[in-house]
């Protein structure tokens, strides 16, 4: 199964394996990994499952459709450019390795 | 140090919240999580889409991986139901006459689908759990073409006929209402999602009951026969209280519970579809069927149990994804007196404010997702938009906010 590491904002770093075709924000919150919220669980109605994508990333990523981009407006943790909304990723073998930063709060 | 213990009965959303809240909140004592299904915890929601389409299975829904519940302690018993709550003695008594004693127990028990009370109810599949979709999922499998006939025009209805259509059947919803989801969304909201439903070939029949079911039949109180080979009904749910009742808790159209969501005994708390709070919102009693408000509910029972003194206010939201329309609602629109419509309703992307004496109530984001976030924002902070306000040429929720700021 590909690996994804979710970076905490305090550095501590969490490896857990996402099975085919579950998403990044899915990955966490099976596992329990604090940091991502995810109020709506998937419905890209929340915001609150954000993401930084690794600066030096280089796994392909699906593309940013509109509502993702407009609630990126909204999270409670400022919008960089390598923003993501967790629950809009999916993850297959192409993203083995992806490595995701958790901003400090979702809420 | 060993905890008070907690026995959460119901794994569902909110019951399963509530587990997950504690540990994460740093409850050291036993929980035990008590559900009558056989899968571990899930979400319901994407039975009427994702998971009814095939394009998830039930790995696809579950709250948290099976392993996560013996990791935090929290044991997790399933295909077991809770008959009895014995206040004196402090136990939980399970189907199988096993006891589970408790310090604090917390309904979370939901609800189901309400019985249709018309001859043929027997041939009528409901939609509620992940074993109520998997018998509608062998009825559609490897066919195309079927004739589905929907029994209420809300959300589970609306939603359940835009996937089957997808799957290229032919559907009809009967509503008996003048309006679908009448009870959940504005008449402007409603209107546009039946003109979508209608443009995709589904039939909607409002102000239509439905008389009798018979085998690949259902006739309508106006005398229509609909031709069906599948008949589904969505007309509700009714809060699951039997229980609570029994316990000599008090019962009125679900478990009635305080600001905090604490029955009249203290040890014992109600979350979720089954619990009717005050709502500051809504001005009185109510009950929600959401997943913002399991989930919140959930986590503020887990603070309550913890020591905290704070209400539950979290202002309600919801949202339904009907084809390509995502309509998310932020507070609670029913009971307006006045609705304003801005953007662009043509090109299927627009908001009804709904204002209540001239408050703001609620809005209805039909493919707006900024509006809905802003309005949840303004609808918490105490809002000041009026009816006048919004109804200025050109007005931008965004824009009227950094004014304001």
């Amino acid at each position: 199964m590909p690996k994804i590491t979710y970076v905490a904002h305090d550095g501590v770093e969490t490896v857990v394996d996402v099975a085919q075709d579950d998403t990044v924000m899915r990955g966490a919150v099976l596992n329990g990994i604090k940091g991502i919220v995810a109020q709506c669980g998937g419905g890209a109605s929340c915001g609150t499952c954000h993401v930084y994508i690794d600066p030096e990333n280089t796994k392909p990523l699906s593309q940013m459709h509109q509502v993702e981009d407009e609630l990126l407006y909204f999270t409670a943790c400022e919008r960089k450019d390598n923003s993501r909304l967790s629950c809009q990723i999916p993850v297959t073998e192409e993203q083995d390795g992806l490595v995701v930063h958790m901003p400090e709060k979702q809420l | 140090m060993r905890g008070e213990s907690v026995v959460v009965v119901g794994a569902g959303q909110a019951g399963c919240q509530v587990a997950v809240s504690l540990r994460e909140q740093g409850h050291r004592g036993p929980i035990t999580l008590i559900g009558d299904e056989a899968a571990a915890p899930y979400q319901r929601p994407p039975l009427t889409k994702a998971y009814l389409a095939g394009e998830t299975d039930l790995a696809g829904l579950v709250l948290r991986q099976d392993s996560y519940y013996d990791d935090h302690g929290i044991k997790l018993v399933r295909n077991e139901r809770v008959i009895g709550v014995d206040r004196q003695a402090r136990v939980a008594v399970l189907g199988c006459a096993r006891t589970v004693s408790y310090d604090h127990l917390v309904f979370a028990t939901g609800a189901r689908p309400r019985p249709l009370p018309i001859p043929g109810a027997e041939h009528v599949l409901n939609l509620r759990t992940v074993a109520d979709a998997d018998a509608i999922r062998q009825r559609l499998e490897g066919q195309i073409g079927l004739d589905v006939v929907v029994i209420g025009g809300g959300f589970i209805g609306l939603e359940f006929a835009a996937v089957v259509r997808k799957l290229r059947h032919e559907v009809t919803v009967v509503e008996a209402q003048p309006q679908v989801m009448q009870r959940a969304v504005s008449a402007e909201t409603a209107q546009h999602l039946v003109s979508r439903h209608r443009s995709e070939g589904v039939q909607i029949l409002t102000g239509t009951g439905v008389a009798a079911v018979r085998e690949g039949l259902v006739e309508l109180t106006d005398g229509t026969v609909l031709v069906a080979d599948l008949v589904v009904a969505g007309i509700g749910v009714v809060p699951n209280t039997e229980v609570a009742q029994r316990a000599g808790l008090l019962v009125d159209n679900g478990i009635v519970v305080d600001a905090h969501l604490g029955t009249v005994d203290p040890r014992i708390y109600a979350v979720g579809d089954c619990a009717r709070f005050a709502s500051t919102h809504a001005g009185g009693l109510i009950r929600l069927e959401s997943v913002q408000n399991a989930t919140d509910q959930g986590t503020t029972v887990a603070a309550a149990i913890l020591g905290s003194a704070e209400p539950y206010t979290a202002l309600p939201w919801f949202w339904s994804d009907q084809y390509d329309v995502k309509l998310q609602t932020a507070g609670l629109t029913n009971g307006h007196d006045r609705t304003v419509t801005v953007g662009d309703p043509a090109e299927g992307r627009f908001s009804v404010f709904c204002f209540k004496n001239d408050k703001l109530i609620g809005i209805e984001a039909y493919n707006r997702p900024i509006d809905f976030l802003m309005g949840r924002r303004i609808l918490e902070g105490g809002n000041r938009l009026t009816p006048e306000i919004v109804a200025q040429p050109g007005f931008d929720l965004r824009a009227s906010q950094q004014r304001a700021a």
